[in-house]
């Protein structure tokens, strides 16, 4: 620690939560709790190329309660990072930046992903019964 | 107006004091996950069972494979680069810094080669 600290430009704490702040912040985590779920994914493949018997092991990791909690926080975490990913795209081309593009498309992003999240547990239940 | 000088133009640096290479390769490898991420979300939902033989079967057809293997690496790649911008962002210390980086880099490789060698077992058959 240097005897005289040096003065900080302010940082995340100062800035009143807003929706593109706080948007920004979850595609991050998004991002990380998805780089976990690439070790789920590597776990499934090797499951399935080791035979029935790993692949049912698997299964019913999948199906426990914490497990189906892990599968459909990766599915939000995914479709969000997905379409909110392609929101930063359209920034990258100098698009959307008005203040009400930003909110628009801020929350559908939000809700689309909640709503997709939604579609993809509907199909995956009505397959199972 | 123009902030950067012809010679860091040249070397194509910036405040991270690197070429914006990564930055191109963040982009590139999330368009090209778009259709590859909806490829494998919708073939799963659309299978009519998610057992063993349903999901070995369609896995070994050869177009999913590559298809499969081609969404791993794609998928590791930019997973990599992710986690890699929040070390670099929010660990400071030089050596966990590095020790966090290296430790990253040999996760990724070790869980995308298992991944890509699992699905080629599939593919071609054990």
């Amino acid at each position: 620690m240097p005897p005289h600290p040096r003065p900080l430009s302010p940082h995340l704490g100062i800035y009143r939560w807003q929706i593109g702040n706080t948007l920004s912040i979850l595609h991050r985590l998004t991002g990380i709790a998805l780089a976990l779920g690439l070790v789920a994914l590597c776990y499934w493949l090797i499951s399935l190329a080791t035979g029935e018997e790993s692949f049912r092991a698997a299964e019913r990791l999948f199906a426990s309660p914490v497990g189906l909690v892990f599968l459909s926080g990766w599915t939000f975490a995914f479709l969000y990072h997905l379409l909110n990913g392609v929101r930063h795209l359209f920034w990258d081309l100098g698009l959307g930046f008005e203040r009400r593009e930003r909110h628009a498309s801020g929350w559908f992003a939000v809700l689309g992903s909640i709503a997709l999240t939604i579609c993809v547990w509907a199909v995956l239940w009505r397959g199972r019964l | 107006m123009r902030l950067r000088s012809p010679l860091g133009q040249v070397l194509g640096t910036g405040s991270a004091k690197e070429g914006s290479a990564r930055w191109w390769a963040e982009r590139l490898s999330a368009v090209a996950l778009i259709p590859l991420t909806l490829w494998f979300l919708f073939s799963l939902l659309l299978l009519p069972e998610l057992d063993y033989l349903t999901v070995h079967t369609w896995l070994s057809v050869p177009l999913s494979g590559f298809l499969a293997v081609l969404l791993v690496a794609v998928l590791t790649y930019h997973s990599y680069l992710g986690t890699m911008v929040v070390v670099e962002d929010y660990v400071h210390a030089m050596g966990a810094k590095l020790f966090l980086l290296l430790l990253l880099r040999f996760s990724y490789v070790l869980c995308g080669g298992a991944s890509v060698f699992a699905i080629l077992r599939i593919a071609f058959g054990s």
